[in-house]
């Protein structure tokens, strides 16, 4: 094992938020490459998820549309929680840590506020994110870190076998809801936003060209990014989905949210979306209302009143879904706030320990 | 009403030595009476601002020369209802010509700002003492808030005092009639004017504390120059009343030649974090939640970004020691500081840490448990929950300060260990540490440890496949510190997953294999179990080494447990005062040690944490002596119980009736 000394103060000048230490280790492993193929992703580790699971369609469509991005993979984190799709960093040949129970919102921050020249990426399930991460999941929402969050839902618990979700429907019978759940369910869209999260967008784990399509408008956004993944768990949950994924009723159910195109959808076109009398948006049949009244989609509205009456117009039995990028605006970020506070402290300060330790109120005794 | 000229106030066993007599200024002749040591208590309402006026006089006092010791006590309420019990906010500070370890048990001076703080307070003040009241206060309303059925001033009650009642608050307005400030923003000058005479009366510098008024106030001129006016007042009036004829001196104390601060645990505490990053050449990152009594650790850090230090005020908890953890995963410093309550809900992520095997500072500011118990009093409660408190086997290192100044060192010491051995450190300070101050000998920053040889972060592959390619195995341990290699993210090449399963020996991958696991839970208990061999031996203090009782503390009962030896020594009696600073491992001679006395005294502000630690891991029959009332022990009371041990004993050697803990104290 090669190592090196480190810098001693030296913790980055002005506009490197990277440290010495750091820095120098990094340059001596030596060159970076960035002209991936879906292979350099792929880890000597076996894939153990169920057969037939939505998340090695997942799997598959991340592995091969990272290296688009031009990215070194030795510069891609992923974090996860726990559950199934948890395993993923497992699989994935960058760094990675399969942390605790719904933290990995929490460890990310650290991370990325600390290496802003990283890209961090978190994966999370519907119990993970929403449950017992719930807290952590709205907070990084609301601070906008640089992150990009994949929320794996598949309303069901499947690590531990079959338990009802937050995400799923009220009356589900499961095993530990015999009688049918009675717990409303969350919506993670809406949720998202009323954290007033800055990139929202949704994808279905088996349409391979969409999802592409939202991650990468999700990795190239700055600040946080939560992309919820419609997965099925084929073995506590099977055809969870189905309605939206089945050829026959998929495209008369969902959505496709097209920026700057008008919300018109279904077969031959005949569902829209138009604004309801209360500034919400509800669904008319598009020969019985005026082309000019068919809202035209703007995931870039600064206000996400927009957005969320968007992610309302789907309930818990997924008819009239949208699909693609809620919302995606421009804010500054957590980690770049922080790197430019630190910056301004150190125009304004000089790093002098000893003027530190000897700072305030002192004396001096004589000899 | 009782005497207007108090006698010389100071420990009856202390010397009092000359008294002299000058003119001063109103021809008024006062006598000044040197003593060596004085214990003041400051007493009033939260809102009276008795934390200030404590500070600025243990700051004149440290600037003037003297050692001190100094023991804030306040309510958890901000500002509870004005004038009743629970409100009382109060300030003990003891300091002498010569070094004391110990606030002090009981106050030689107690100054009490209304009659809620004279009812909460005098029973602790002995009689003779020096009572000064706030006369002002004492109006029927106030009284009969705190169920006094007759005013203490006229009832004679406080005849066995030597009382001198006041009127601090109409003097304080008298000054500041041209002030042009309101009766009620003028009456809250009236700290100062308290400190103004308390000033005179132990010939305090004034100065540090003018400038200090103007620098806080200097958005409020006239704010800072009431608080100046006032302040000045009150030394007047001491100079040329007749209410004290006497003022008192107590010499500097002798100290090493050098740069002195008065320093708290928490201030110390922070810049030994600061002081570690930088001796390192990492950057520190702190993820917390405010929790009392550690949050000023929070606000000081937060407060030295040009440090590269990261401050984040996390959601909770759990996010806080995550998110630090997570800033160690990309090669920073990951701090967390909180108190028992937060350790209780960051246990999982510590043993998160535990398992992934990275370097991360747990600082925990003890105080008064279970659950939300006493938020602002000190207790060592915690010490089973740091060392115990996760699921699973998962050991971590435990070290505790045992001054506030030694707070600083602790710091850097723990973080020496979690850099060169990838683990979790728990650094276990307490509410008392933490708001006591004392004067620190400011260290020149080349002399603190380099830790840069700590680090060493993996720069390529340190193992080879089956084939012989090359690998990065993040579980290859070094084979001294069995340290595992810390390889950053950014590192080409050296891309790697951990987490909390089990990790195979060497390339860390899962491993459900039950002789790994078994190796590896044995491995990292080894690992640190293995750290004992880079720390010293046991501290034992034993001047004359032929004591037969032993007395072993850890923490902030240093003090306390010290000044009680001192006693015990001036009783002619021979003891041994052992101090633990590395909880876990011990040093690897404590066994050895324990083993050489008849007897061996563990005191506790908890139920006997350390004892049980210390009867399970050697078989000594250690003596627990407890106390959780949330302060700390009074060294008189300590002594007593060490003169027991050591009169019952089967070794007496004893000066016949020679009383160690002082029948006056």
């Amino acid at each position: 094992m090669t190592t090196l000394d480190t810098h001693v103060h030296d913790l980055g000048m002005p506009g490197n938020p990277i440290s010495a230490a750091v820095a120098d280790s990094v340059a001596l492993a030596g060159e970076k490459k960035t002209d991936l193929k879906a292979k350099d992703l792929k880890t000597d580790q076996e894939v153990r998820w169920c057969p037939g699971c939505g998340d090695y369609v997942i799997l598959n469509a991340v592995q091969s549309f990272l290296p688009s991005l031009g990215i070194a993979r030795e510069d891609m984190v992923i974090i996860s929680g726990i559950g199934c799709s948890s395993r993923f960093p497992y699989y994935m040949n960058t760094y990675g840590m399969h942390s605790i129970h719904g933290r990995a919102p929490a460890i990310a921050t650290g991370l990325a506020a600390s290496r802003p020249d990283l890209s961090v990426w978190v994966v999370t399930g519907d119990g993970d994110s929403l449950s017992i991460g719930g807290n952590h999941l709205i907070h990084a929402l609301r601070r906008n870190v640089n992150m990009t969050i994949l929320l794996f839902n598949n309303r069901i618990y499947g690590l531990t076998k079959g338990q009802y979700s937050p995400t799923s429907e009220v009356g589900k019978v499961t095993k530990s809801t015999p009688m049918g759940s009675i717990d409303a369910p969350f919506n993670p869209i809406s949720l998202a936003l009323g954290a007033d999260a800055t990139f929202v967008g949704r994808a279905m784990d088996s349409d391979r060209k969409g999802l592409t399509d939202v991650l990468r408008q999700a990795a190239e956004h700055q600040g946080t990014s939560l992309v919820e993944i419609y997965q099925n768990c084929n073995i506590f949950n099977d055809g969870a989905f189905e309605l939206l994924k089945d050829p026959n009723t998929g495209t008369q159910w969902s959505i496709p949210l097209e920026q700057g195109k008008p919300l018109v959808f279904g077969p031959e076109g005949a569902a829209c979306v138009v604004k309801d009398d209360f500034g919400g948006l509800r669904i008319a049949e598009t020969n019985q209302v005026d082309a000019d009244d068919i809202v035209v989609h703007d995931a870039t509205r600064e206000n996400p009143a927009y957005a969320f009456a968007l992610s309302r117009l789907s309930s818990q039995d997924l008819r009239y879904t949208p699909m693609g990028v809620f919302r995606s605006v421009s804010k500054p970020t957590y980690d770049g706030m922080m790197t430019e506070q630190l910056d301004t402290a150190k125009v304004q300060q000089t790093a002098d320990l000893d003027a530190l330790l000897g700072g305030g109120e002192t004396w001096t005794v004589g000899n | 009403m009782t005497a207007s000229t108090p006698p010389p106030i100071g420990a009856p066993h202390d010397d009092v030595s000359a008294t002299a007599a000058h003119a001063a200024t109103g021809g008024l002749v006062k006598s000044v009476v040197a003593l060596d040591r004085v214990v003041i208590r400051l007493a009033g309402d939260s809102g009276d601002g008795m934390q200030l006026t404590g500070n600025r006089f243990t700051s004149e006092t440290a600037s003037f020369g003297n050692d001190l010791s100094t023991l804030p006590n306040f309510p958890a309420e901000i500002r509870a209802p004005t004038g009743t019990l629970p409100g009382v906010s109060s300030f003990q500070l003891h300091f002498a010509d010569h070094d004391i370890m110990t606030p002090g048990d009981a106050p030689d001076v107690l100054v009490a700002m209304n009659p809620a703080a004279l009812k909460s307070n005098l029973s602790d003040l002995p009689g003779g003492g020096l009572l000064i009241l706030d006369s002002d206060e004492f109006t029927p309303r106030n009284l009969a808030k705190v169920g006094y059925a007759t005013n203490p001033l006229e009832d004679g009650s406080l005849e066995a005092w030597q009382t001198v009642p006041v009127p601090l608050t109409s003097m304080t307005l008298d000054a500041l009639a041209d002030s042009g400030l309101g009766k009620k923003e003028a009456e809250r000058s009236k700290n100062m004017f308290t400190l103004g005479l308390l000033s005179w009366m132990y010939h305090r510098p004034t100065e540090g504390t003018v400038r200090f008024l103007e620098r806080q106030f200097r958005r409020k001129p006239d704010i800072a120059a009431a608080n100046i006016a006032a302040f000045r007042a009150g030394y007047n009036y001491g100079e040329t009343t007749e209410a004290f004829a006497v003022s008192y001196e107590i010499k500097p104390a002798p100290m090493e030649a050098g740069l002195y601060r008065n320093i708290s645990g928490n201030q110390a505490l922070s810049l030994g974090i600061v002081a570690a990053g930088q001796r390192s050449g990492l950057p520190i990152f702190l993820g917390a939640y405010p929790i009392t009594p550690a949050s000023d650790i929070l606000h000081e850090l937060s407060k030295h970004k040009a440090f590269g230090v990261r401050t984040f005020q996390a959601e909770d908890e759990i996010a806080g020691i995550g998110a630090a953890l997570g800033a160690s995963f990309g090669g920073a410093l990951g701090v967390t500081t909180t108190s028992g309550p937060g350790v209780a809900l960051k246990a999982e992520t510590i043993g998160l840490a535990v398992m992934t095997e990275l370097p991360l500072l747990i600082v925990d500011v003890q105080r008064g448990g279970p659950s939300t118990g006493l938020p602002t009093k000190t207790e060592q409660s915690d010490l089973l929950q740091a060392m115990f408190g996760r699921n699973g086997e998962a050991p971590l290192p435990v070290i505790a300060p045992r001054s506030p100044g030694d707070c600083f060192d602790a710091a850097i010491e723990a973080v020496r260990i979690a850099l060169t051995y990838r683990t979790p450190v728990m650094l276990l300070s307490d509410g008392y540490l933490a708001n006591g101050a004392e004067p620190w000998a400011v260290p020149e920053a080349d002399s603190l440890p380099d830790l840069t040889g700590t680090v060493g972060f993996a720069t390529g592959p340190n193992a080879a496949a089956t084939d012989g390619t090359p690998e990065f195995h993040p579980y290859q341990r070094d084979p001294e510190t069995l340290a595992r290699a810390w390889a950053v993210p950014g590192t080409v090449g050296l891309q790697h997953r951990i987490g909390g399963l089990e990790k195979a020996d060497g390339n860390g991958n899962i491993s459900y294999d039950p002789a790994n696991h078994d190796f590896m839970v044995r491995t990292r208990q080894a690992k640190i179990d293995g750290i004992a061999a880079s720390i010293g031996p046991t501290d034992v203090e034993d001047p004359d080494g032929d004591a037969t009782v032993a007395v072993i503390g850890w923490g902030s009962t240093y003090g306390p447990i010290g000044a009680a030896c001192r006693r015990i020594r001036a009783s002619g009696r021979k003891v041994a005062q052992i101090h633990v600073r590395h909880i876990n491992p011990f040093p690897t001679d404590l066994g050895e040690v324990l083993a050489r006395y008849d007897r061996v005294i563990c005191p506790e502000m908890n139920l006997g944490q350390l004892a049980l630690l210390l009867r399970a891991k050697y078989l000594v029959d250690v003596q627990s002596h407890t106390q959780v009332s949330g302060m700390p022990f009074r060294s008189a009371e300590l002594a007593a119980v060490i003169q027991d041990a050591i009169d019952t004993s089967s070794t007496p050697a004893v000066p016949a009736g020679a009383a160690a803990n002082g029948a006056t104290q």
